[in-house]
């Protein structure tokens, strides 16, 4: 994974509550077996209107996305992240994201900020009076910057490490492979077994 | 000290803790389908790793499947079926494939062969994962870095999940069904209600559910937001567990008894959150817009966005309304329908195929209404035969389908076209969820049953009676 410290991109408003994972990314999408080249997926039904934000030729190279509360429901299809950072995105804010999305953007080192529904106002007004501004989200000191806008953002600490470090989940696990060995030993011998009817 | 179940089996399931980490938990069933696991596969693949434990991991095909009779005709669906096929081969997985006996969508499979039991974890890339919490079983949907990793390790990095006890008191009026429960409490605390929770559901009106019923509930539980959602194990869940294919058996069956027994949560055990329903007050529930926290009972109106007190609610409704082409103050009972889908995670299980079936009984469907009756699995599919249940459907004028995910996701064939509204069983309203610019209405079995019958939202007790 590509660590994460600090970016700076087009911020892009999104003016809408619960963007579930069916807009960001619908079904037809899913059947592909890569995981790139999802970009022309991204909030397809959305595209096709004229007036939508990334329709916008000052918004088209958005890499900072701030949304409504409640982003990333539905369902846990991680081609949502793979969407968004196939598309270019980095980042997105919003007051509250979905744990699934959000656990699926910490593996794949799409920063999720939360910030106050206060701040995300202000950064949709900044970003609408000023399109194609770009906006600063700084990891180190948890922080989104817009022109005079300064404002903190949460990401629990670990995630905040594993992205400043660009550390793969599955080989900090492995590190603790005789762990998973004694837990296994001591498991009830009547826990079932998919290969055989017990 | 006193414990929830969610906590008990949380605690049960920890590999590993370490200060200012997530803790290492343990994983007893892993769920495929043919959606998330290919890219996870993959990274096995480019990493030179194997599937740690083939005997606790479980393919189906779902999503992707035609309901109708032949092979699948969309190329691309079938290379992503084919992929699977491939990586179950490769890397030792058992997988049911279509044709299969025990084919069907994976949350209808593993409960029916006893896989999932009480006090265990079980994940699956799919969120209707919560689906299982029915058993007392901790389950919640991952992302496919998450299967990569479960396949990988057989393990999860998680932090705790707050608990949150959604308690259900008093006798649920007739004709009123788990459906309604859940759909009631989803409006109740919104589609962020459960963000960060695990719901357990409680009180006496969970307790009278059959097992079908609270694997409805627990299914929608993602549809708050929540992580899972649980149901203390009882007489009801042995009783639907004994004797089946992968539940224990003789003095196993005795021990793993005693253990499910003592899940259940602590008395003075103390929950993060906590929100009570009568059920004496609730009644049949559909949703008027276009995500699942937009429901209302069926015996009131579309209602006025502009009496909404909160900015964002009040946008969001707009919006609905318009892609729903709906009016405010429009009586939902009026609202007429041109599909009705039953089946899906939620409601394609053979005790919801008897409850359509029981409304359908001797009665046709409208005029220009299409009705789909989907089994949630082939053992559904063969069992609803052996009952009759399938000509009750086909004599009623609905189709009788081959068992799949069917019109609850635009991945298969089964799609509305835009503008088609529906009445759907199945979980999620979202916009294009049934196909692009589709309009679901979600519902419970017996309103669709009923609404076919009279082609606007109907509930049983607004039909003529049979013969009259």
């Amino acid at each position: 994974m590509e660590a994460f410290t600090t970016h700076t991109g087009v911020g892009v408003p999104l003016r809408r509550s619960n963007v579930d994972t069916d807009q960001i990314i619908p079904a037809e999408y899913l059947k592909r077996v890569t995981r790139s080249g999802f970009e022309d997926g991204l909030f397809a039904a959305w595209r096709k209107d004229e007036t939508f934000v990334l329709n916008d030729p000052s918004y088209a190279a958005g890499s900072v996305l701030v949304a409504g509360p409640d982003f990333g429901t539905g369902s846990s299809r991680e081609h949502a992240v793979w969407a968004l950072m196939n598309y270019g995105f980095r980042a997105v804010i919003s007051s509250r994201f979905a744990d699934i999305f959000r656990g699926n953007s910490g593996k794949q080192g799409l920063l999720t900020a939360v910030c106050s529904q206060d701040d995300v106002e202000l950064l949709w007004k900044y970003l609408e009076n000023n399109p194609g501004a770009s906006v600063t989200v700084d990891l180190e000191s948890r922080t989104v910057t817009a022109g005079d806008i300064v404002a903190r953002f949460e990401v629990d600490d670990y995630t905040r490490w594993r992205l400043l470090e660009g550390h793969d989940d599955i080989s900090l696990t492995l590190r603790h492979a005789e762990d998973i060995d004694s837990f296994e030993a001591a498991r009830p011998s009547w826990k079932p077994v998919t290969t055989q009817p017990a | 000290m006193a414990k929830t179940l969610a906590e008990k089996v949380w605690e049960a399931h920890v590999v590993r803790q370490g200060e200012g980490e997530p803790d290492l938990l343990y994983i007893d069933l892993h769920l495929l389908h043919e959606v998330t696991s290919p890219q996870a596969f993959d990274g096995l693949r480019l990493t030179g790793r194997t599937v740690r434990r083939p005997d606790l991991t479980l393919a189906t095909e779902d999503h992707n499947v035609p309901t109708t009779a032949g092979p699948i005709t969309d190329p691309v669906s079938r290379t992503q079926v084919d992929t699977l096929r491939t990586n179950c081969e490769e890397f030792g997985v058992k997988l049911y494939p279509m044709g299969d006996a025990e084919q069907g969508i994976v949350h209808v499979v593993g409960p029916q062969l006893g896989l999932t039991q009480p006090g265990m974890t079980v994940v699956c890339g799919d969120s209707h994962t919560s689906t299982h919490g029915a058993f007392g079983a901790l389950a919640f949907g991952i992302g496919t870095s998450e299967v990569e990793h479960v396949l990988a390790t057989q393990t999860l990095p998680l932090k705790p999940f707050k608990t949150m006890a959604i308690t259900v008191e008093g006798d649920l009026p007739a004709g009123v069904t788990a459906k309604d429960v859940v759909l009631a409490v989803i409006a109740k605390i919104g589609t962020g209600g459960g963000q960060g929770y695990v719901l357990e559901f409680r009180g006496s009106a969970i307790r009278a559910l059959s097992m079908e019923a609270r694997m409805t509930i627990c299914n929608m539980s993602i549809e708050a937001g929540a992580r899972a959602g649980m149901i203390a194990p009882d007489d009801t869940t042995f009783d639907y567990l004994r004797g089946r294919d992968h539940a224990p058996k003789g003095e196993d069956w005795d021990a793993a008894v005693a253990a499910w027994r003592d899940l259940a949560t602590d008395e003075g055990a103390e929950f993060d959150a906590e929100v009570v329903l009568d059920a004496t007050e609730l009644s049949p529930f559909v949703t008027w817009g276009t995500n699942p926290g937009q429901g209302a009972p069926l015996g009131s109106a579309v209602p006025d966005p502009e009496h909404m007190a909160d900015d964002n609610d009040k946008a969001a409704a707009r919006r609905a309304l318009e892609y729903m082409g709906l009016t405010a103050g429009t009586p939902l009972r009026d609202v007429r329908v041109d599909t009705v889908f039953v089946g899906s995670c939620t409601n394609g299980r053979i005790e919801d195929l008897r409850a359509v079936a029981g409304v359908l009984k001797g009665r046709r469907v409208a005029d220009g209404v299409r009705m789909l009756v989907v089994p949630g699995s082939a053992r559904v599919r063969l069992q609803a035969e052996a009952e009759g249940l399938g000509e009750v459907f086909e004599q009623a004028g609905a189709e009788w389908r081959l068992p799949g995910c069917s019109m609850c996701l635009a991945m298969n064939p089964d799609k509305l076209a835009p503008e088609e509204r529906s009445a759907s069983t199945s979980n999620r309203n979202f916009e294009g969820r049934q196909g692009k610019g589709g309009r679901t209405h979600l519902v419970s079995p017996q309103v669709a049953a009923a609404t076919a019958i009279r082609g606007t939202l109907s509930s049983p007790a607004d039909l003529e009676p049979v013969g009259a």
